[in-house]
């Protein structure tokens, strides 16, 4: 496919890789040559320098013949002008944004074919906003992903020494569950490495296992498995940016929520947002919206370095206490209760600073800690050690864009385990004799070799993937892809056919 | 110290791919039974078979190609395919290994300089290696490996710009490496083709048609006469190489725009194959004036058919000959061998300084004298309306330098050698520049320099043909202390 990527930022690079091992001509727009230079002695793409939303840069990075425009620059309205142009000049067929401000988001309207001709909205700081309430709302989870539009889910979870999950066979767990609940194991990963998980599959020690189940389930299925006993409580949010805001906001309600804010200005901005959250200042963005939704339940507090400015902010501030601080300080970790925190996100823009804040909040007793991480070698550098969540916005956006690149009929995807594996739904088209797939038991169809079936959702059903299910048409079905080189083989699985005639 | 084993993997697995272009030749001697069989043979198989000893133990390798990899690729592979093409000369011709390294350098560089005489009567598989040789180096081998082994889809860019010419490499016809490569191979197939139909129409055999389009299109200059195209002594068929020495000169890109927009606008606006046409036609007046005043031929238009045709002839560097340029009056003939500094444009198949470097290093120069006018304005480096990095601006000065440096040095090592200053200036300037003809005792071919001068020209060649950076940076101890 031709695809054009506006933006060589930490998205558009991270799409520009994915995209670019998966036969596809693609172009990538910028302003900055020592960034596209960067990258193109990494990929095998083309890099024009220029405005992104001018005709003249478009027409250098082909968009004559491009089928898909896919904006990612730092500017929401650049994104929105460049689909604009590419609609109105070039027709383009397929146009995706990424509009970071939630004031345009609550305006749909915008963005039709009359108006603001964009296909498809993109807004990561959204996607990791639900991802980590999602981890947040399921303890014991360390990912927690999203099906036929909430209806199954998939939720990682480790097993540990004293758990019910380690040292016994898969066939064994479903007589753990009460009755009426059937949750499925879709896949192990044992030292990075994926396993096919089969009915006679021993689980070891530090185990990382993917349960797939009915989204109402999989909280009983958690709460059988799962290594944290009970809901969490209390969170700290470090980083008061976009996500850490929104966050705040949706998880004021059930939890006691306090977040750290380096920026001053931000922090005052979220605590004027905010009544009862307790804000500690040390981050970005994120944390004002987020801020704003919590204050009517939560305390909030302020935490400001310099002292001449947290004493404005306790002015322009009802309810909230002013405090000065960082994230990484041991001292103010402590004095804020660290050791009894359920949940300590650190949310700032900075992976070093998210990292080791989280490091030492675990070292100081917080029982969860999920960390913002965008650098994928960080990840792997402290994930399942030090850290137990490491969330890559980079990840979580390119899933939700490879589902909309994908040919065929794949409608979610999600990369696991730094785009080693994937996790897709796809809906199961065509007749049965036309399929390979429709009008099959799932175990007579031919999967490639660590590929499996996971489950269908057939309209609001959720049906786990015994051996003698039969696929129907329209059925949509999970799976567990190990190794992501066979997506291509898949893909080709569920392919229609093209013998009308 | 750098781990080698994904350059020796590439270059074996070259080699190997390599080998097929014994192909044709052995298929020519087979046929004709011309007594070349056996050496075409034994010569295909031992490529193979190095290439497959350095292929085989590090098959598995995974390593990515570096950025400083390329180089060594590069020039590795020129360096193997230069003296792989030299075994059959030395098999089948019974020459030294220094005139068979030379004759193969001079093919696969472009230049067209030959050590050997009698050509008519050669073996025809001879006859037809080394002019596909030439075809071979006319776009590069590198080129032409990306386009075809898909081992080089990563890692591809890095060999292919330490081959490509022209100052500015990062552009590319299409996003992926591969189907660049692709597209312009596919621009000099069809073009050689058509200029092979051409050559063939206007009176040649078939055999000349094919053989002459393939060093007219690589702008080289091998001829299977002695002769070279004075042996057909045709205006018609001169002016048809004359006009396909310039299609081969210009910028392949620009061919690859105006075919896929199907319009000639690309070439009209292109700064570059401007100026390009104006110095033809300011060299061909030149020369020609220079013909006419010194009474070398009879009629004004003899003057012209002869000026026009070595005018376009030496600063494409093809190197094509329809007279005796060496034994011209005067100071033409050394102003013959110095215009061939000009080349063609970049990304062409020419040798030399290429167009676009004169064209920013004068506009360089103007800007300085614009300066000194308006001390503190502001004057932008452009080319075709897009300003230019000051990388590029800094990389063409390097490039300058460079060439002048390497040009006196070889011509004072050379003239050690040589018996007069003429010849060593000529055989230097015409090897750099992948010309090919020469003066003095290479006048009539090189056969009679001495060996340590060969050497040194198939050095120089290779250095020409690879725009000196890929070649020099090799020499720098930096480069193998990484």
């Amino acid at each position: 496919m031709r695809i054009i990527i506006l933006g060589a930022g930490q998205v558009g690079s991270g799409m520009a890789h994915s995209l670019s091992r998966e036969e596809n001509d693609i172009s990538v727009v910028d302003t900055d040559p020592q960034r596209l230079r960067e990258l193109q002695e990494k990929l095998d793409i083309r890099t024009v320098l220029g405005h992104a939303s001018r005709p003249e840069t478009l027409i250098r990075a082909g968009i004559e013949d491009a089928e898909l425009l896919i904006a990612l620059t730092n500017s929401d309205e650049t994104n929105m002008i460049a689909c604009q142009v590419a609609y109105s000049l070039f027709n383009t067929p397929t146009k995706v944004a990424r509009i970071r401000a939630a004031d345009y988001l609550a305006h749909p309207e915008l963005f039709t074919r009359e108006n603001t001709p964009v296909d498809f909205l993109i807004s990561p700081e959204k996607l990791v906003t639900d991802h980590v309430q999602r981890l947040i709302e399921y303890p014991g989870a360390l990912q927690v992903l999203d099906f036929a539009d909430g209806r199954a889910q998939l939720v990682a979870t480790r097993a540990v020494r004293e758990g019910k999950l380690v040292g016994r066979a898969l066939k064994s767990l479903p007589d753990e569950l009460p009755s009426g609940v059937d949750a499925r194991v879709a896949a192990i990963f044992r030292r990075d490495e994926a396993i096919i998980p089969e009915g006679d599959t021993v689980i070891e020690v530090d185990d990382m296992v993917f349960f797939l189940a009915p989204t109402q389930e999989i909280r009983e299925v958690m709460a059988t498995f799962g290594s944290a006993a009970g809901p969490a409580r209390r969170a700290l949010l470090a980083g008061g940016g976009n996500i850490g805001a929104a966050l705040a906001r949706r998880l004021e309600r059930n939890l006691h929520v306090k977040i750290i804010e380096r920026d001053p200005r931000r922090a005052e901005r979220i605590a004027e947002g905010v009544d009862t959250s307790i804000v500690l200042v040390g981050g970005g963005n994120i944390g004002a919206a987020l801020a704003r939704r919590l204050e009517r339940n939560l305390h909030v507090k302020i935490i400001e370095r310099d002292p001449r400015r947290a004493e404005r902010i306790a002015e322009g501030v009802d309810t909230s206490i002013v405090l000065v601080g960082d994230c990484a300080n041991e001292d103010l970790l402590r004095e804020e209760g660290i050791d009894e925190m359920d949940v300590y996100c650190a949310l700032t823009n900075d992976d070093e600073a998210n990292i080791l804040s989280s490091m030492l909040a675990k070292r100081m007793g917080a029982h969860k800690v999920i960390t913002l991480i965008n650098r994928a070698a960080y990840v792997d550098l402290v994930e399942s050690d030090r850290i137990d969540v490491a969330v890559s916005p980079q990840q979580i956006t390119i899933g939700a864009l490879l589902a909309l690149i994908r040919k065929g009929h794949m409608v979610r995807v999600h990369s696991l385990r730094q785009g080693a594996a994937e996790a897709i739904e796809v809906v199961a088209h065509g007749d049965p004799g036309r399929s390979k797939i429709v009008g099959r038991e799932i175990g007579a169809i031919k999967l490639p070799a660590s590929t499996t079936i996971g489950a269908i959702v057939r309209g609001d059903e959720v049906l786990m993937a015994h051996h003698n299910v039969t696929i129907e048409p329209e059925d949509h079905v999970i799976l567990f892809v190990a190794d992501k080189r066979e997506i291509a083989e898949v893909e080709r699985l569920f392919a229609v056919e093209a013998v009308f005639v | 110290m750098r781990a080698y084993a994904p350059v020796q993997r590439v270059v074996g697995a070259l080699l190997m791919f390599l080998s097929i272009g014994f192909v044709p030749p052995l298929a020519f001697a087979w046929l004709n039974a011309d007594g070349a069989t056996g050496s075409f043979a034994f010569s295909m198989a031992a490529v193979a078979a190095i290439g497959a000893a350095m292929y085989w133990p590090v098959r598995d390798n995974r390593r990515e190609l570096r950025v400083a990899d390329g180089f060594l690729v590069v020039v590795a592979c020129w360096g193997a395919v230069a003296m792989a093409g030299a075994l059959p000369l030395m098999l089948v011709l019974d020459i030294s290994l220094a005139d068979a390294v030379f004759e193969s350098t001079s093919g696969i560089t472009t230049t067209g300089a030959t050590v050997l005489s009698g050509l008519d009567d050669m073996p025809i598989s001879i006859r037809w290696y080394r002019q596909q040789l030439q075809w071979m180096g006319g776009l590069g081998i590198i080129v032409l490996a990306v386009a075809i082994l898909p081992m080089l889809r990563i890692g591809g860019m890095e060999i292919y710009k330490a081959e490509v010419t022209g100052p500015v490499k990062e552009n590319r016809l299409t996003p992926r490496i591969a189907e660049t490569a692709k597209a312009l191979w596919a621009i000099y197939i069809g073009l050689t083709l058509v200029c092979a139909l051409a050559l063939w129409a206007a009176g040649m055999s078939i055999f000349d048609a094919f053989t002459h389009s393939f060093s007219t299109i690589a702008t080289a200059g091998f001829s299977t006469y002695d002769a070279s195209i004075g042996y057909f002594d045709s205006a018609l068929i001169e002016s048809l190489i004359i006009f396909f020495m310039f299609i081969a000169s210009m910028n392949f890109a620009l061919h690859f725009l105006a075919l896929r927009r199907a319009s000639a606008q690309a070439y009209l606006n292109n700064p570059e194959l401007r100026l390009f046409a104006v110095l033809l036609i300011v060299i061909s007046g030149l020369v020609t004036v220079l013909l006419w005043s010194h009474d070398v031929y009879d009629t004004f238009w003899e003057s012209l058919r002869y000026a026009l045709f070595h005018a376009v002839s030496y600063t494409t560097t093809t190197g094509f000959a329809s007279a005796d340029v060496y034994l011209w009056p005067g100071t033409l003939p050394l102003l013959m061998i110095l215009i061939s500094g000009l080349g063609g444009c970049a990304g062409s198949t020419t040798g030399g300084f290429k167009i676009v470097r004169v064209y920013l290093v004068s506009k360089q120069g103007l800007r300085e004298l614009k300066r000194l006018i308006h001390p503190r304005s502001v004057v932008p480096l452009k080319l075709g309306g897009r300003t230019l990095a000051p990388e590029v601006a800094n990389a063409i000065w390097g490039f300058v330098s460079l060439y002048i440096v390497c040009i006196v040095l070889l011509t004072l090592v050379v003239s050690g050698f040589e018996q007069d200053l003429v010849t060593s200036v000529s055989v230097v300037f015409s090897a750099m520049n992948n010309l090919g003809p020469a003066l003095g005792e290479a006048g009539l071919n090189w056969g009679g320099l001495t060996q340590t001068t060969k050497w040194l020209m198939s050095f120089a060649m290779l250095l020409g043909r690879l725009e000196i950076f890929t070649v020099l940076v090799l020499l720098t101890p930096t480069y193998w202390k990484h």
